[in-house]
């Protein structure tokens, strides 16, 4: 994939809480698709579907240890897609803090 | 004070922005369409902004130019429609990219003495957005600016940080 289509992977299986939830749990360590399904309420075959997404957009590998496949956080493409973002938000987030002081002076001085 | 989401959704050209802010909608509006109160906090601190031309109504024109120093970043568009307190409409060409031209709404959504603006963002391609975002709005402005999503942070925290494996 190329590094625009790459990010696109990545930011669509992160527009999902479920999936964001996924990864969340695979932070602390390497999951079976029983363990991953338990906490959510929904179907085994369901977290499946999710996991591929993820696969996909290589953000988890899953690899056999004995009968059990586990599923393995790759940190790598959010880094990418964090730097990718980060200037971006960077500008918004300065631009919208200077507003947030500049709408507290208006109010405490109504006509300025 | 609410935080800043950012959104660049797969397969379509949009950028989605949104905010929070602890002030009417008037206020807010405002804020936007007066380019003596815009030029105050639009931008990181340190770039100066020169609004030459800013005139929020139907065809009216605009253009505004950061300053980093020696270095100039200038930006011009044309208001389309009404600009009320609900809705802005405008077209947004950077001009060190000419004919890349954006199509820009801000929505001002009124929450009982509290605001929430809505900006959505159409590009002309899916490259053009991403060209956009990876810009960070102008070039040169990557000091210090490290503050990611914090599920992006927490994701990312190098592994031994969450338990030991």
């Amino acid at each position: 994939m190329s590094q625009p289509d790459a990010l696109d992977a990545v930011f669509g299986a992160l527009a999902d809480p479920t999936r964001r939830a996924i990864l969340a749990r695979l932070v602390e360590g390497d999951r079976t698709v029983g363990e991953l399904t338990a906490p959510f309420g929904v179907s085994q075959p369901a977290i499946s579907r999710h996991l591929k997404v993820l696969e996909r957009a290589g953000l988890v590998s899953r690899n056999r240890r004995a009968t059990a496949r586990l599923s393995h956080l790759e940190a790598e493409p959010l880094r990418e897609a964090s730097a990718w973002l980060a200037r971006y938000q960077a500008f918004w987030d300065e631009s919208h803090a200077r507003l947030d002081a500049l709408l507290a002076s208006l109010t405490r001085q109504p006509e300025g | 004070m609410g935080a800043t989401q950012i959104a660049a959704p797969a397969g379509v050209p949009f950028i989605d922005i949104e905010r929070e802010f602890a002030a009417p909608r008037a206020l807010v509006h405002r804020a936007y369409a007066d380019p003596e109160l815009l030029k105050q906090w639009l931008g990181p601190r340190r770039l100066v902004m020169e609004v030459e031309v800013w005139e929020p109504r139907d065809g009216g024109r605009w253009r505004y130019v950061h300053r980093d120093g020696e270095t100039a970043y200038a930006f011009h568009g044309v208001f389309h429609g009404p600009q009320t307190e609900e809705r802005m409409v405008q077209t947004f060409e950077f001009e060190g990219a000419p004919g890349h031209v954006s199509l820009e709404q801000v929505e001002f959504i009124d929450l009982g003495g509290r605001t929430l603006v809505r900006n959505h963002s159409v590009y002309q391609s899916i490259e053009a957005r991403d060209a956009m975002i990876e810009s960070g709005m102008e070039e040169g402005m990557n000091d210090g600016f490290d503050r990611l999503d914090a599920l992006f942070e927490r994701l990312t925290a190098p592994a031994g940080a969450g338990s030991a494996r």
